[in-house]
C-alpha cells in the first residue's frame, strides 16, 4: 500500500483572546486521504471546517495560529514550511475553490485572464499554452462555447457557470490537492446537480486528491469517499462514506442525518373559512403602463389559505417567490389582481391599508442579520410592535415581551442584549417573535431557515409549526428547499418564472402527478443514497426566459417550454398551456394529469 | 445618575478621558472666563509689546500691549460658543434634510440634493461679505453664516450614510409595520449613523474655527476690540518670529480644544456602548 497522498495529525488551531490567553478553535484533528480520493469535512457553521481546510495551505485567518504534528501533502510538509515558501505552493500544488464564485472573481477583468492567472503567476506556461489548456478544461467542465466563454466578464455568465469556471481556475495547474469550500451551497438545486456532476468527473479525471467542505450530508454523499464529521472544532466521527451514512455511531451524526430528513407533519385541522385569498396577481418593477409593469415578475398567481394552514411557495431564484410575499404585505403594490383578508379586499399599497390590516399580515424577513436594527436591544425590538399595534406600554409591555421570549424559547434576560450579541438561530427567533408580537392572522416567512444550519433551521421550523397549531396563524412559507416544504406545508405553490405551474395539497404533492418542472425540482434534491448522482440522467438546462414566450397570435406560451423534457412539438410551442384541475391539485400543462403521473413519465 | 457617569467614564479609553478633560476645561473657561479676566479686554495695559511672562501679565502682552490672558479668556468664549454652536446647528440641519431626502426618496431627494449642490457652489467668504454688508456684523449673523456654510457638506455625508441604512431590511420591517417617516428617521436610521455624524461634527467644528478667523481677518468677524481665538492668532502674526506668547497661547488653545473634541468623539464607540 502506498502512503496516503494527504496526511494530517494532531492539528490544533488557536486564536488569541482579548485577555491574552489562547482559545483552541480546532483541537486534535487527524485524517489521511489516499491518492485520488475525496474527503468531506462536514459540520455546522463554527465547527472549524473551513479553518481546517485552509490550514492545508498553511493559511490561517488573522490572529489564528496553526500547530500540528504533521500536515503533509504529497512530499511537502506544510507545517514545516516557512511563510515565504508557502506562496510557491498555493494555487499550484494545492488549490482552493471558494463558496461564492461571484465574490472570488474580479468583475472588471475577463474570465480567461483570471483562470490562467495561476499558471502565469507560477511561470508554468506562456499565455498561449495556458489559454489552450483553459479551453480544454472548460470543455471537460461542460461549459457552453468553451472557445469564447473566456472572453466574457464574470457578470455575463450564470452562477452555476461561474462556479465551474472557478473550478477551472483551481484545476488548471494540475494540483495534487483541491480544496472545495461549500462550492454548491449558493446555487439552486437544479444547478447544483449539474455543478456537482461536473466537479466529480473533473476531479476524477485530473487524479487530484480533494477535500470537500460542506454542511449538507446529501451533497457530500454524492462526492465523498471518506467523511470527517466535525463539531466545535473536534472530530465527532470519521470513516468511509458508506459507514457514516448507513451506520453512524455518534449521536451528533445521527442528529445531522435526522435533520436532513425532516419528518412529515400532518396537515393541521384547518378551519373551513379562507383567511387569505390571493387572486390573479400581476406585479413587477418599474412604471406601470396599462396595468402591466415595465419589468413584469408575477403573472396571474393566486391561492387561498385557511386559518392555521401553511402554504409552501417554491421555485428557483428569480421565480418571483419573494415578490409574491412583498405583494401580499403591500410593500410592492400589485399591478393587477387582489388580496383578500377574511373576505375584505385589501388596498394594493400598504400606505392605504389601515393599521389593523397591517397588523394582521406580518412578514418575517429572510436575513435576521439585517432585519434587526443593531442599535436596538431585543426588548426594544419586541416592544415596538406592542406599542404600535396594541398600545401596550410600561410593565404590561415588559410582561408581554417576557411571554414572547418564552414562546420562542429564549431565556428571559435576553431582552437587554443587542442583536449583534446573539447567535444566528437566536436572531431568527427574535425576528419571528417581532412578527408574533403583532398577533397576526397571516405570517409571511421568506426563506427564514436558508441562512441557518440544518439542525438550527429544523428547530425554527418546529417552532413555526407549533405556533400555527397553537395560535391558528396561517403561514405563507417561501423556500427553495423542496424537502422542507414537502414535509411542512399543507399546500404547495410551485412558481416558475413568475407563473404558478402547480398548486397541490400535501397529499397530492406526495403522490405521483407532477408538473414537469416540479418533477425536475424534486429529482434535483440529492438523496442520501451514494449512487444517486450517477443514476440521475443529465438534464440539459437552458436559461430562464426573461420575457414571456408568445405564439403568432400573441398569446403567452408555457414559460417552462425551453427547459421542458416533456414538451410536445406543435402543441406546447403553439397554444397556451391549459390549467388541468382535479380535487386538490391544479397543474398548468398540455399533458393530462394521467400523463403526468410517474407511471406515465416513462414515455415523457 | 452618578453611577451612570462613573460607568461611562470607566468605559472610556485613556484618549477619551483626556479628550473629555480638555473639552470640559474649555467649556468652563468659556463660561466663567470673562469674570476671571484680570483686565478689560480692550485695555492697553502694558508699555511694552509682546512682553513675556511677568507677575503682572501672566501670559504676557500682545502687539498693542494688551493682556493676553484676558484676551484668551474672552476669545475662548466666542470660539467655543460660536464654533460649537455653528457646528451643531449645521449638523442638525444637514442631517434632518439628509434623513428626509433618504427616506422620502424620489422627487424630494432630487430637489433637496440639487438645492444643496447650488448652495455648495457659493464661496463662503463672498456669502459672508454680502450678508455682513446687508445686515451689519453681529454674533448671531456670524453663527448663521458659519452654520449655513457647513450644512451642504454635512448633508452629503449624512445622506450617503442614511441611504445605505434605508436599504436595509430593518427599515423595510418598520415600513411594513406601517411606521411613519418620523419614527423611521429618528428611531431606526439615526441611531445607526450617530457615530460618524459625531465625528463629522468634530471636523466641522475645526472648520468653523478657521472660517471665523478668516472672517475676522477680513474685518467681517468678531468686531474689535473683541476677538475669537482664531483672530488672536491672526492679529499677533507679526510676533511669530520672536516666539511671542501672544501667538502661542491662542494657537495652543485652538489645538487643545479641537484635539480634545476629536479625541472624545472618537472614543465614543458605535452602538452607544461608550
Amino acid at each position: 500500500m502506498n502512503a496516503p497522498a494527504v496526511e494530517v495529525s494532531g492539528l490544533v488551531i488557536d486564536v488569541a483572546r482579548p485577555d491574552g490567553t489562547r482559545k483552541a478553535i480546532v483541537e486534535d484533528v487527524s485524517f489521511a486521504i489516499p491518492k485520488g480520493e475525496v474527503l468531506a469535512l462536514i459540520g455546522e457553521s463554527g465547527s472549524g471546517k473551513t479553518t481546517i481546510a485552509l490550514s492545508m495551505m498553511g493559511y490561517s485567518r488573522f490572529g489564528a495560529r496553526i500547530s500540528a504534528e504533521c500536515i503533509r501533502v504529497g512530499d511537502m510538509r506544510i507545517d514545516g514550511m516557512a511563510e515565504s515558501e508557502l506562496p510557491t505552493i498555493r494555487g499550484r500544488r494545492i488549490s482552493y475553490i471558494a463558496q461564492s464564485a461571484a465574490a472570488a472573481f474580479n468583475p472588471s477583468r475577463p474570465i480567461m485572464a483570471q483562470v490562467i492567472e495561476p499558471l502565469l503567476v507560477h511561470r508554468l506556461a506562456d499565455r498561449r499554452t495556458a489559454e489552450a489548456k483553459a479551453v480544454e478544461i472548460f470543455r471537460s467542465l461542460a461549459l457552453p462555447s468553451p472557445e469564447t466563454i473566456g472572453q466574457r466578464y464574470p457578470h455575463q455568465v450564470s452562477g452555476g457557470q461561474l462556479q465551474r469556471l472557478m473550478a477551472a481556475m483551481a484545476l488548471i495547474t494540475d494540483p495534487e490537492l483541491v480544496i472545495l469550500d461549500e462550492p454548491t451551497t449558493a446555487l439552486d438545486v437544479t444547478t447544483q446537480v449539474e455543478v456537482l456532476r461536473t466537479f466529480k468527473s473533473a476531479i476524477a479525471a485530473s487524479g487530484a486528491t480533494a477535500i470537500y467542505v460542506s454542511h449538507d450530508l446529501a451533497v457530500v454523499a454524492q462526492v465523498a469517499d471518506r467523511i470527517v464529521v466535525l463539531k466545535n472544532g473536534r472530530t465527532s466521527e470519521e470513516g468511509t462514506a458508506e459507514q457514516i451514512l448507513e451506520a453512524p455511531s455518534s449521536d451528533y451524526t445521527k442528529s445531522l442525518l435526522a435533520a436532513a430528513h425532516p419528518a412529515v407533519r400532518p396537515s393541521a385541522d384547518a378551519s373551513e373559512d379562507n383567511v387569505l385569498t390571493v387572486s390573479a396577481i400581476r406585479a413587477g418593477y418599474g412604471r406601470i403602463v396599462d396595468g402591466q409593469p415595465a419589468i413584469p415578475v408575477l403573472s396571474n398567481v393566486g391561492f387561498t389559505l385557511k386559518r392555521g394552514a401553511t402554504i409552501g411557495v417554491i421555485g428557483e431564484s428569480g421565480s418571483g417567490k419573494s415578490t409574491l410575499a412583498r405583494v401580499i404585505a403591500g410593500l410592492l403594490p400589485a399591478a393587477g389582481g387582489e388580496v383578500q383578508l377574511d373576505g375584505d379586499v385589501l388596498p394594493a399599497d400598504m400606505a392605504d391599508r389601515s393599521r389593523e390590516q397591517l397588523r394582521r399580515i406580518q412578514m418575517v424577513f429572510q436575513n435576521a442579520d439585517t432585519a434587526l436594527n443593531p442599535a436596538h436591544t431585543v426588548g426594544e425590538i419586541l416592544s415596538r410592535p406592542l406599542a404600535f399595534y396594541h398600545g401596550l406600554k410600561g410593565s404590561a409591555a415588559a410582561a408581554r415581551v417576557a411571554e414572547l421570549l418564552d414562546i420562542i424559547q429564549l431565556p428571559r434576560g435576553l431582552e437587554t442584549r443587542r442583536s449583534t450579541e446573539l447567535s444566528g438561530g437566536q436572531k431568527q427567533r427574535v425576528n419571528l417573535a417581532r412578527a408574533l408580537a403583532a398577533e397576526p392572522d397571516v405570517l409571511l416567512c421568506d426563506e427564514v431557515t436558508s441562512a441557518l444550519d440544518t439542525v438550527v433551521g429544523a428547530a425554527i421550523l418546529d417552532l413555526i409549526d407549533e405556533l400555527r397549531r397553537k395560535l391558528g396563524i396561517a403561514t405563507v412559507f417561501i423556500s427553495h428547499d423542496i424537502s422542507t416544504v414537502k414535509a411542512f406545508c399543507d399546500k404547495m405553490l410551485v412558481l416558475y418564472s413568475g407563473t404558478a405551474v402547480e398548486l397541490s395539497r400535501q397529499s397530492e404533492f406526495a403522490g405521483a402527478i407532477r408538473h414537469p418542472y416540479t418533477r425536475l425540482l424534486v429529482d434535483s434534491v440529492p438523496d442520501m443514497d451514494r449512487g444517486w448522482l450517477t443514476h440521475r440522467a443529465a438534464v440539459e438546462r437552458a436559461a430562464m426566459p426573461g420575457a414571456s414566450l408568445r405564439n403568432a397570435a400573441g398569446e403567452a406560451l408555457c414559460r417552462f417550454l425551453p427547459r421542458c423534457p416533456a414538451a410536445i412539438a406543435g402543441t406546447c410551442d403553439a397554444v397556451p398551456a391549459p390549467l388541468r384541475e382535479s380535487e386538490g391539485q391544479a397543474i398548468l400543462c398540455h399533458h393530462t394529469l394521467a400523463d403526468l403521473s410517474s407511471a406515465g413519465s416513462a414515455e415523457i | 445618575m452618578s453611577t451612570k457617569l462613573t460607568t461611562f467614564l470607566r468605559g472610556l479609553p485613556v484618549s477619551g478621558r483626556i479628550g473629555l478633560a480638555l473639552v470640559v476645561f474649555w467649556l468652563v473657561v468659556a463660561l466663567v472666563g470673562p469674570w476671571l479676566a484680570p483686565y478689560s479686554v480692550g485695555a492697553f495695559v502694558d508699555q511694552d509689546v509682546f512682553s513675556g511672562i511677568s507677575s503682572q501679565f501672566w501670559l504676557g502682552s500682545d502687539y498693542l500691549g494688551r493682556d493676553v490672558l484676558s484676551r484668551v479668556l474672552w476669545g475662548s468664549r466666542y470660539t467655543v460658543f460660536l464654533a460649537l454652536g455653528a457646528a451643531m446647528i449645521a449638523v442638525c440641519i444637514g442631517t434632518s434634510f439628509a434623513l428626509l431626502a433618504a427616506i422620502r426618496g424620489g422627487w424630494t431627494d432630487e430637489v433637496i440634493s440639487r438645492a444643496m449642490d447650488t448652495f455648495i457652489s457659493i464661496p463662503s467668504k463672498i456669502f459672508a461679505l454680502v450678508l455682513v454688508a446687508a445686515f451689519g456684523s453681529s454674533l448671531s449673523l456670524l453663527l448663521v453664516i458659519a452654520a449655513a456654510t457647513y450644512v451642504p457638506g454635512n448633508f452629503r455625508i449624512a445622506r450617503a450614510l442614511a441611504m445605505n441604512l434605508v436599504a436595509l431590511d430593518f427599515v423595510q420591517v418598520a415600513r411594513a409595520r406601517g411606521e411613519g417617516s418620523v419614527h423611521i428617521a429618528l428611531r431606526e436610521v439615526l441611531p445607526n449613523m450617530i457615530h460618524p455624524l459625531l465625528a463629522d461634527t468634530g471636523l466641522r467644528f475645526v472648520f468653523v474655527v478657521l472660517l471665523l478667523s478668516g472672517l475676522s481677518f477680513l474685518g467681517l468677524g468678531v468686531q474689535p476690540p473683541h476677538a475669537d481665538l482664531g483672530s488672536l492668532v491672526r492679529e499677533n502674526i507679526s510676533g511669530i518670529t520672536e516666539g511671542a506668547l501672544a501667538i502661542i497661547v491662542p494657537a495652543l488653545a485652538i489645538a487643545t480644544l479641537t484635539v480634545g473634541a476629536n479625541l472624545l468623539i472618537d472614543a465614543l464607540k458605535p452602538g452607544g456602548k461608550a
